[in-house]
């Protein structure tokens, strides 16, 4: 066994840890968790595949941003995020039990195929890197690129949107209504007042000169 | 060199993973989860795919440049951020009007 493919085995194997644990873990910060550790593979796989700018976005985007987002809104809620023991009718349990039983017939057969085959040869040496995959997004995926700041921001103005609810219209309780009724009463121009604030010392240096 | 179908392979595995984890859990946080999972299975057959294509099919093209999956799997990240980002803020709006992140209670719209 060459070590390429002890690498590959190795990524697989915590890849699938990972997604399997954030299926079945109770605890959503288990979930996220697993998810950290599929998503760290997976980015461990696109490197044999010459794919290292990939690999960094994807370490910086799903497990710096995305999986952190899910850390914050887990942490948010506290308690009651995590839900107590799913139980769904027989019918989803049929369907989930004949999804895993094809893709492991598709498993097997793909991989009765595989033996023998070879991999293509090793690419240029700039294959994947950051300049070649930023050539291409900024030549041919030109307008797809702009299209994608576009989506974050619509995306990133919604969330907030729908984040925020109704606090920004909220209308004032009776309480505050309360106060924002009573006026602040005006200083008595009788009042020497007590020498601490400027204002009732600027109304006795004007009393003074109308004397 | 490890062959393509093994590539292929895991990431059908992990998709069904993820799949069975969305119609399975009635939290949503741990379905938004498992989307998550299946769009990396997707990112990984489509970046090794990539690694295949440039050699067997398109090489006169870009000259072993042809970065065509590299660049959907990209895309495939931009649109999972800004979807995490919507489906975070509804599961938090829905937390707020209904105390819970349960996906079969959040039935406003029934009736």
């Amino acid at each position: 066994m060459s070590t390429s493919l002890i690498y590959f085995w190795a990524c697989a194997a915590t890849a699938v840890l990972g997604g399997l644990s954030v299926v079945v873990a109770k605890n959503p910060i288990r979930g996220a968790m697993g998810l950290l550790m599929l998503i760290v593979s997976v980015a461990g796989l696109f490197l044999p595949l010459h794919a290292q700018f990939l690999a960094a976005i994807q370490l910086i985007v799903y497990a710096g941003a995305i999986v952190v987002l899910f850390l914050f809104v887990i942490m948010l809620l506290g308690p009651s995020a995590s839900t107590p023991v799913d139980r769904r009718g027989t019918f989803v349990r049929a369907a989930s039990g004949g999804l895993f039983a094809l893709a492991g017939g598709a498993f097997w057969v793909i991989l009765a195929r595989a033996v023998g085959t070879g991999g293509p040869a090793a690419p240029d040496p700039s294959f994947g890197g950051i300049d070649a995959v930023g050539s291409v997004l900024f030549t041919d995926a030109l307008v797809p690129f702009e299209l994608s700041s576009g989506l974050l921001m619509v995306a990133v103005v919604g969330a907030v949107a729908v984040a925020r609810g109704r606090q920004g219209k909220r209308s004032m309780s009776e309480s505050e209504l309360e106060v924002a009724r009573t006026s602040v009463p005006l200083p008595d121009p009788a009042d020497k007042g007590t020498g601490v604030f400027s204002h009732e010392i600027d109304d006795r240096d004007a009393g003074g000169h109308a004397r | 060199m490890i062959p393509l179908e093994y590539y292929v392979a895991l990431s059908a595995l992990l998709f069904v993973i993820g799949g069975v984890g969305f119609l399975v859990r009635r939290n949503a946080l741990v379905a938004l989860m498992s989307i998550e999972v299946m769009l990396n299975a997707a990112n990984l057959a489509l970046v090794a795919f990539n690694r295949w294509r440039f050699e067997h099919v398109d090489a006169r093209a870009y000259a072993g440049q042809d970065h065509t999956g590299q660049v959907f799997a990209f895309f495939v990240i931009a649109a999972e951020a800004a979807e995490v980002a919507v489906g975070l803020a509804i599961v938090l709006s829905l937390y707020r009007l209904r105390r819970t992140v349960r996906t079969d209670e959040a039935d406003l719209l029934k009736n």
